[in-house]
């Protein structure tokens, strides 16, 4: 039975943006944006009790040694710290890219490094009684802190070393620290950058169990 | 003096047909975006701040411990607690927890998990060296220490 002309009901819209208001206020509220991102760390294995310890011996030299007591005061390489942890990163960049003895695969890396880097070593390393090269076991930034530390001075210090490692890995590719840090590994392009950087000088950070 | 005439002819409202469809674009990206908190923290979360933050690839391989003060001083005490989950743990039951955690993934990715460490600020290192030990012997030993990005001044 068709019918005549009629006016087609409406729904009134008006209130729409009232409803869509009132979910977006409710998503608003409780939204927490994830932040996934924060210092990694790998711990050593655990001690094999069937396993002999092997008892290596690093002289003091390639070993930087950072310790922290319980009213979080430092002693970086047996002297009272009073800098800042700017500081503390440049004396541990300066440690590592030291070149005080090099061994033949440490030869090999200051020839890799790019000329500025080179200029850093002949100016601010070649001591005879800091690490000898950067490679494996030749310079071991060690941190070592009490029971009583702050977790604050303790998420500093690992930050200081990491920065520390981080510039001298971007600096051998020719990029900042900062754009080292924002490398995509899952690109193949920055990740070749990624291992050409870290190629020869492992981040070999030590933390000691407080006593 | 000549007056301004005024023109009275244009319509002064702004048309707001389009309005609901903005705030429902707005509203999908919060939908989209919102993670649902599944655990009730119980602890102080005051996250440290660093420079070289690294951020995690597969957020599947990531558990979550919380340390910190309780929030509820007068049923808990004032002395950092350990959370996983919804619950308070004690040093001793972090190799089962870890161990619940490996059996949710795959066999070959059981030594690639992470733990996240929320941690407060003001708790010392004495508990956290403590859960550190405890890791280590259920064979999980990457750590993420949970921190925001600091800006720096210059």
């Amino acid at each position: 039975m068709p019918r005549g002309k009629k006016k087609l009901p409406e729904v009134s819209s008006g209130s729409m943006a009232d409803i869509a208001f009132l979910l977006l206020i409710f998503f608003l509220v409780t939204t927490t944006i994830a932040n996934d991102k924060g210092i990694l760390l790998r711990l050593p294995p655990p001690p094999d009790p069937l396993q002999e310890q092997l008892d290596i011996k690093i002289p003091d030299r390639n070993i930087f040694t950072i310790l922290a007591n319980s009213k979080d005061q430092l002693l970086v390489e047996g002297e009272p710290f009073e800098g800042s942890m700017d500081d503390l990163k440049n004396d541990v960049k300066k440690f590592i890219l030291n070149f005080g003895k090099p061994t033949p695969d440490g030869i090999e890396i200051y020839n890799s490094l790019p000329p500025q880097m080179k200029a850093f070593v002949n100016a601010n390393g070649r001591n005879p009684e800091s690490s000898d090269d950067p490679t494996s076991l030749k310079s071991i930034v060690s941190f070592k802190s009490a029971r009583g530390t702050s977790y604050d001075l303790y998420v500093g210090i690992l930050d200081a070393m990491n920065a520390a490692y981080n510039e001298v890995y971007a600096s051998r590719v020719g990029i900042t620290a900062e754009e080292w840090l924002s490398l995509d590994r899952s690109n193949s392009m920055q990740k070749e950058m990624y291992s050409r950087g870290r190629s020869g000088i492992p981040r070999a950070i030590s933390i000691a169990e407080p006593d | 003096m000549p007056k301004f005439k005024k023109n009275s002819n244009t319509s002064e409202d702004i048309p707001t047909a389009a309005l609901p469809d903005i705030i429902f674009m707005l509203l999908f990206f919060f939908m989209v975006t919102t993670v649902m908190r599944e655990t009730d923290i119980m602890v102080k979360q005051k996250i440290p701040r660093a420079t070289q933050l690294t951020k995690i690839e597969r957020k599947s391989l990531v558990s979550y411990i919380y340390v910190g003060e309780p929030k509820n001083v007068s049923l808990y005490g004032s002395e950092p607690k350990i959370q996983i989950n919804d619950v308070f743990i004690t040093e001793e039951d972090i190799i089962g927890f870890v161990n619940t955690e490996k059996d949710k993934l795959d066999e070959v990715e059981r030594d690639q998990i992470t733990m996240s460490m929320k941690v407060d600020v003001d708790v010392k290192m004495g508990i956290i060296s403590d859960v550190q030990q405890e890791l280590r012997k259920a064979n999980a030993l990457k750590i993420l220490y949970s921190t925001i990005k600091r800006v720096t001044e210059k």
